[in-house]
């Protein structure tokens, strides 16, 4: 039997509502005990003393690139980033070459990240065939292989019909709907957010009607389907606002944003900095206060990362040439819990923002301490103050806007099936 | 006057005094284009290529010119002869550049922003030509010149600028440099052509042409490309000349002593018609023929100015 006891920690369990200095005692990787003055001499004991004890983290959107751009990060990379971040588990998109569209591609997935992943891996299937837009892809298989939702992620739906369908067959298997959101014709060729600071740069706008437009769209259809929707990187105050209503009367929608929508505005794009370049782009202040209040009533209830890793020689480039988007597993954390220092969220919000929150959302196991359920754990240490240098980031790609800055709170062990994936 | 500027990229980063220490420069070296032997040795030994990963006569050729009358030693790259074409980044570009050891890239991109990249990664002086939809300094500084020789000053001046306000360099290098002098400027436009956020220049923004050119002293106007016809942004060009084309009924709106600015090359019957850019209130050639003296002024700056001989 293998004992692991993590003792004098703060256990922060948002879905019980525990917020106590308790013991967890981890047996044969699930979670055996959680009480006050456990003692266990011939358990491996962890003293968790002035940290927080929490659900192992959740991040439902994530490239991990493999297959097919490997270049840029592969699922061991790729995992390895999300345990020094605290993540126990990711979901990862479907645009990988070849694209997730079966589940030859989905077993694959599955099996390497079991095999050599630091982390719980969920692939997230296509919605359509190659991406395409056009035909539905073989959901059930998908499901079958290990899929828990769809999404064509980097794309919209542009057919209303193909998402409505996709919406319709989708619930027959359970399976949720990621959107990204955007209405092609409105982006047009655009770089970054539509506004003063692009007409001052000379940069194509993408305006934020583009995604209200759609999420406007997704979030009736999903209403009119009964279906279960997921919007994924929401950015944009009307997103927020029609999500909210939406939410209000009842229609089954979920919803995220990333820290860099709550962190930077558009200005960051100032002097040309391509690592600021993303998709959707960074927006307004108005936005990015509408994002916190999102956050803060629960709208959005996950905060999930994006990460994009990207080659440098993809950011090293014209901004109108850059690719597009940031990494973001090893940043989520103490971006998030600026949040809180902030106070946009309480301690509890903000971690259950990143578990219990993700978890729901696609109904995924884990997101909670639970005894007898996996021993998926996070220590977070929420004071240590750190400068982030990208060249120590642990994903194969160092494409961030936040190189430099100080950041206070990180992950101090990461614990998947009460084995010690990464401690810092 | 000390000047600090190894780059010129763009004219946000000038002063009220330095833009008219620059234009006071090149009224210095006008006199030189008229002379019979129109060369000094000001510029003899420095290196200059002029880079043009976008078509361009007008301004290439005047950039040329100003730095061979300096007697500088100056290279043409074109996008079509150009490396790019055969896939090269622009940072291999501009290092391969770098190690001829120029002292002076005048650059013109399509992308916004391509002359700080290079700035930012090179040795030598960047001199923007103009790009993407960003900044076109030049131009605004030798547009600046025309107006102020033809009205002695800037400070005051009704300067209502007409046309693609969205996709113009030549609009926004305009609109700061007369911001920073003083100018009155208006912008106008149809709301196709006018960028989101206009408003936030905190200058007067008009649909209506004849309301902007209402007692103007300058009328500047854009060049419309042929390309946006037909397209979302522009049902016809036979419809915007109706509206947004300069005549001599709508310029009689404007002072009588008003002058009328085109940075070329022009589409006449469209944006303006031959009665007005062949009429008595263009300046339009003048624009060109300051042009040059205005990039020797660019040019002998960033050399390092002061210390060498005119």
């Amino acid at each position: 039997m293998m004992k692991t006891l993590i003792k004098n920690g703060r256990v922060l369990d948002p879905a019980h509502q525990i917020d106590a200095n308790l013991d967890v005692l981890a047996v044969d990787g699930k979670i055996a005990q959680i009480a006050a003055g456990i003692e266990l001499p011939d358990a491996e004991t962890i003293d968790a003393g002035g940290l927080l004890v929490v659900p192992g983290l959740i991040d439902i959107h994530v490239h991990l690139r493999d297959p097919g751009y490997e270049y840029k990060e592969d699922i061991v990379s790729g995992t390895r980033a999300a345990a020094a971040g605290g993540f126990a588990a990711v979901a990862c998109m479907p645009n990988t070459n070849p694209i997730n569209d079966n589940k030859a591609v989905t077993t694959y997935i599955r099996q390497k990240a079991a095999a050599e992943g630091q982390v719980r891996v969920y692939p997230v299937g296509s919605i359509t065939k190659g991406l395409k837009g056009e035909s539905l892809a073989e959901f059930g298989d998908l499901q079958a292989a290990g899929c828990v939702a769809v999404s064509d992620d980097g794309r919209p739906v542009t057919s209303g019909e193909i998402m409505r369908r996709a919406l319709e067959y989708a619930r027959s298997f359970q399976l949720p709907v990621i959107s990204h959101a955007e209405d092609l014709s409105l982006v047009g060729d655009g770089v970054m957010n539509e506004g003063f600071v692009a007409t001052q740069l000379g940069l194509r706008g993408i305006p934020w009607v583009a995604e209200d437009a759609a999420v406007a769209r997704d979030v009736q259809l999903a209403e009119f389907t009964g279906a279960r929707l997921h919007i994924a990187h929401v950015s944009t105050r009307g997103a927020v606002e029609i999500i909210r209503a939406a939410q209000r009367r009842g229609v089954p929608v979920t919803a995220e944003t990333a820290p860099h929508y709550f962190t930077l505005t558009d200005e960051a794009v100032r002097g040309y900095d391509t690592h600021a370049k993303m998709n959707p782009p960074l927006r307004g202040a108005a936005d990015v206060q509408a994002i916190r209040d999102g956050l803060a009533d629960g709208t959005l209830s996950v905060i999930a990362t994006d990460h994009a890793p990207h080659h440098v020689d993809e950011k090293n480039v014209e901004f109108n040439l850059a690719l597009n988007g940031i990494v973001g597993l090893e940043t989520a954390l103490p971006l998030t819990l600026r949040l809180v220092e902030e106070g946009v969220l309480t301690l509890t919000e903000a971690i259950a923002r990143l578990t219990i929150g993700p978890a729901r959302a696609l109904g995924l196991p884990g997101g909670t301490l639970e005894v007898g359920r996996a021993a998926d754990i996070t220590l977070v240490d929420p004071t240590c103050k750190w400068t982030l240098d990208p060249a120590r980031l642990l994903s194969r790609s160092k494409n961030t806007p936040f190189g430099g800055w100080q950041l206070k709170g990180a992950a101090a062990l990461t614990m998947v099936d009460g084995r010690v994936v990464y401690q810092r | 006057m000390v000047f600090r500027h190894k780059h010129i990229l763009g004219i946000e980063q000038f002063t009220r005094e330095e833009i008219h220490f620059i234009l006071d420069t090149a009224e210095s070296f006008k006199e030189i284009n008229s002379r019979q032997i129109k060369k000094v040795p000001t510029l003899r030994g420095k290196t200059i290529i002029n880079v043009f990963f976008e078509a361009s006569t007008r301004t290439r050729t005047s950039f040329e010119v100003a730095a061979k009358r300096l007697s500088a030693d100056t290279y043409n790259i074109s996008a079509s002869t150009s490396a790019l074409v055969k896939g090269e980044t622009l940072e291999d570009t501009a290092k391969n550049l770098e190690a001829m050891k120029p002292d002076i890239i005048v650059m013109r991109h399509n992308a916004s922003g391509a002359p700080h990249y290079l700035a930012d990664r090179c040795d030598f002086s960047v001199l923007n030509a103009g790009d993407g939809a960003h900044e076109h300094p030049s131009q605004a500084l030798l547009d600046l010149m025309t107006m102020r020789q033809h009205k002695g000053r800037i400070e005051g001046l009704k300067v209502a600028i007409i046309g693609d306000i969205t996709h113009s360099r030549v609009a926004r290098s305009n609109l700061l440099a007369l911001q920073k002098c003083g100018a009155e400027v208006r912008l106008c436009g149809p709301g196709t052509l006018l960028p989101t956020g206009v408003e936030q220049w905190g200058v007067p923004v008009f649909h209506r042409i004849e309301d902007a050119i209402d007692q103007a002293d300058v009328v500047m106007m854009l060049r419309i490309q042929q390309e946006r016809q037909g397209k979302t942004l522009l049902p016809s060009l036979r419809e915007y000349a109706m509206y947004y084309g300069l005549n001599r009924s709508k310029l009689s709106l404007a002072r009588e002593d008003a002058i009328v600015m085109h940075p070329g090359p022009m589409n006449r019957g469209v944006e303006i018609s031959s009665e007005v850019a062949d009429g008595p209130q263009n300046v339009i050639l003048e624009q060109v023929e300051n042009g040059v003296a205005v990039r020797m002024a660019l040019l002998y700056l960033v050399s390092g100015g002061e210390q060498l001989e005119v």
